[in-house]
């Protein structure tokens, strides 16, 4: 099966399905999500199962590479970045799903650049060759929407690359309705929870302040839960709450979508 | 400069009476702006805007001299400037040779930039100046921290008492009030100041005109009142026609104060001329380089297309937490990070890049499409052009292997559930707690084994 071109494509492989049969799809599971969180990583593959895909990992993928690139050093950056742009290139064809807005801008909008960067011609006709086919798991899922009764109001944030690169708002909350879920007003849900990979250390001060006042806006007495499609943001959210005393639970999105989940959100 | 960023800013953030003063103005200053998307192209213009921009610095010596042509035409002077030193001794001259003792002055950055004020009181004048803001932080001994409001730091209050020291008398913390003792304490100061000095929003080289943008009509007083006028204006301030002109001023006021229009805006051609009661006698423009020419023709080439808007400054979470003066600039926010080192390589400079999370709200509202997060990471990778820290290195290596990815993200795994405070760097860990695993095993195995 050709993959037709554009970001969100999933109803066009959907047209193409016949009966049962699973559309093939390769999930790129991020370097957090394995380390950090493969529950959450079986929550993504239930969720794509459900909505009709076959995900596959390629075994040679690794990371992106955009923690180097972030922290100014494209050249080890690109050595990642190139060993998992041929294991997703030597996979089939089909789309390349990633549960994390800020490693799906890197491999679509920032690979090229990276390679450009570095000199390597080769890699970035491939990057750009491949851009197409990743698709963000909220904007791949979206494409096929579900009623659902589920119960819990949440908070949801908007992390700045899917919203601002990926240009991603409506989708995720969407989801979450469409599942049941409440989605809380919570002022300023599209700000920086200061997460910034290396910057979160080299500037622990001003990270910690940006993730303070995320925490002081949520509207914590009306809410089950904080939701998220990027495991980093979540990371330093949720570790900034713990360290103050707040236990309120934290969760990726697929987890909310995840068809075998909890129906209330706790 | 002094200490470093992280200094500077953990300073900043300890003080909770400025972190309210800037969350308030700069939500008030986004909540404005909202009011200047009422254009339906906007983001048509914004595009357009870019790409004047370009058309513009491709050709930027060649309209310069158009520029300073049609000034000289027009009845003015125009000087050139190659850094803040010249500048500085130019109007220095001028000065001097109108035994000028009273200086008073419109809002201008670039004069903080080279220090015009200090080198004035050097030799004895006595320098005013009339934005209310500059005038704020004039009375404070202090510096602004933001390109549009100088004084955005400042709570009512505290203005309150600054007038009322200069005053001898109370004065109470009412807008209305504190506005109107400075109305007219500065009346007094136009009236006698032997010249003005203002800065430049756009010159436009086809007339050799100077344009500025002003809400409280100083800008007015200054340019067309003293007897001298002397326009500072950096060698990027420039656009070659009106047309060009009319698209910036729908962005620049909407960019900044949500305004369609600022309450003044000012276009001054040549000094007074025969016949007219207004204007100054003498007009010089100092046009100033001071690095930015070497920013040409580089991959940071579009800061030079900035227009000082200030957008950027209050979207910016940075900012908002750690204000302008944790910067240790003149220029703050993320366009501050990018220019900084730019016009001053020094190492205090280029740390600026690391004050951003790339959270890219900046380039969403640059009214001309700079993209403000790429040329932060620019500046990282210049920064690190030494090459990157051995841990990095190591990184690269073994993240480039499969295999060896796979034993290290079990053993990240294993390290984050057996000793979760200790395998992250302890400036992460210090004011956070690493949450512990959710699931066991390797994802990818067992989805392969079928497990999932």
């Amino acid at each position: 099966m050709e993959a037709p071109s554009g970001a969100s494509n999933a109803s066009a492989y959907h047209a193409e399905m016949d009966g049962d049969t699973k559309i093939p799809l390769i999930l790129f599971p991020t370097c957090v999500m394995e380390a950090m969180a493969p529950a959450v990583g079986e929550a993504v593959v239930r969720t794509l199962r459900d909505r009709g895909f076959a995900p596959s990992i390629p075994p040679d993928a690794t990371c992106c590479g955009q923690p180097a690139w972030n922290a100014g050093y494209p050249e080890e950056a690109a050595t990642v970045a190139r060993t998992t742009l041929a294991a997703l290139t030597d996979a089939p064809s089909g789309p390349v799903c990633v549960p994390a807005g800020s490693c799906a801008t890197m491999m679509r909008v920032y690979w090229p650049e990276l390679f450009r960067r570095v000199g390597d011609e080769e890699a970035r006709a491939a990057a750009v060759e491949i851009a197409d086919r990743i698709v963000e798991f909220t904007r791949l899922v979206a494409d096929d929407r579900r009623q659902a009764d589920r119960q819990g109001t949440v908070a949801y944030h908007h992390s700045c690359h899917m919203l601002r690169e990926l240009h991603i708002h409506d989708e995720p909350v969407a989801l979450l309705t469409d599942a049941g879920y409440a989605v809380a007003d919570w002022d300023d849900d599209d700000r920086c929870c200061g997460f910034g990979g290396l910057f979160s250390v080299k500037e622990p001060e001003i990270s910690v302040a940006m993730a303070d006042e995320k925490i002081d806006g949520l509207p914590l007495d009306g809410i089950e839960a904080l939701v998220g499609s990027d495991l980093s943001c979540l990371l330093q959210l949720e570790g900034r709450m713990r360290r103050r005393g707040i236990d309120l639970p934290v969760r990726h999105i697929a987890e909310l979508l995840d068809p075998s989940g909890p129906t209330d959100v706790r | 400069m002094s200490d470093d960023l992280r200094t500077r800013a953990t300073e900043a953030l300890a003080d909770r009476g400025l972190h309210e003063a800037l969350a308030r103005a700069t939500d008030r200053f986004v909540e404005i702006r909202r009011a200047g998307d009422d254009v339906a192209n906007l983001d048509a213009l914004k595009r357009a805007a870019r790409w004047q921009r370009h058309r513009v610095m491709e050709r930027l010596p060649e309209i310069l001299e158009r520029f300073a042509d049609a000034v000289g035409r027009a009845g003015g002077v125009v000087h050139w400037a190659a850094d803040a030193a010249e500048a500085n001794d130019i109007v220095g001259d001028l000065a001097a040779r109108h035994a000028v003792r009273t200086v008073v002055k419109s809002k201008s950055m670039l004069t903080e930039e080279i220090g015009l004020n200090e080198a004035l009181e050097a030799v004895g004048i006595d320098v005013v100046e009339t934005d209310l803001g500059e005038w704020i932080v004039q009375l404070a001994g202090d510096r602004p921290s933001h390109i549009l409001g100088p004084a955005i730091h400042y709570t009512r209050e505290r203005v309150a008492e600054l007038f009322s020291a200069r005053a001898g008398e109370e004065l109470p913390p009412d807008p209305e009030v504190l506005c109107a003792y400075a109305r007219a304490s500065l009346r007094e100061r136009f009236l006698e100041a032997d010249m003005g000095i203002s800065g430049c929003n756009f010159g436009v080289a086809e007339t050799g005109t100077v344009v500025l943008v002003t809400n409280e009509g100083n800008g007015r007083m200054v340019t067309s009142v003293p007897p001298i006028h002397v326009v500072v204006m950096g060698m990027e301030r420039i656009v070659e026609t009106w047309d060009q002109l009319d698209l910036m001023m729908t962005l620049l006021p909407r960019s900044a104060t949500g305004q369609q229009l600022s309450v003044y805006t000012t276009q001054v051609t040549g000094p007074r001329r025969d016949g007219e009661i207004d204007g100054p006698d003498e007009l010089h423009v100092v046009i100033v380089d001071n690095g930015r020419s070497h920013v040409l023709g580089t991959g940071a080439h579009e800061m030079l297309h900035c227009i000082r808007c200030s957008a950027c400054l209050n979207v910016c979470p940075v900012y908002r937490q750690i204000g302008g003066h944790a910067y240790g600039s003149v220029y703050s926010g993320p366009m501050g990070a990018v220019l900084t080192p730019l016009l001053d390589p020094s190492p205090a400079a280029t740390e600026l890049a690391n004050a951003s999370s790339l959270c890219s709200a900046c380039h969403e509202v640059c009214p001309v499409g700079i993209p403000l997060q790429d040329l932060l990471l620019l500046r990282r990778a210049d920064n690190a052009a030494g090459g990157a820290p051995a841990a990095f290195r190591a990184w690269a290596k073994v993240w480039s292997r499969p295999a060896a990815y796979r034993a290290s993200i079990a053993a990240v795994q294993t390290g984050a559930r057996m000793v979760p405070d200790t395998f992250v760097p302890s400036a992460w860990t210090d004011g956070r707690t690493v949450p512990r695993p959710r699931g066991r095993g390797s994802l990818r195995e067992r989805l392969a084994r079928g497990e999932i």
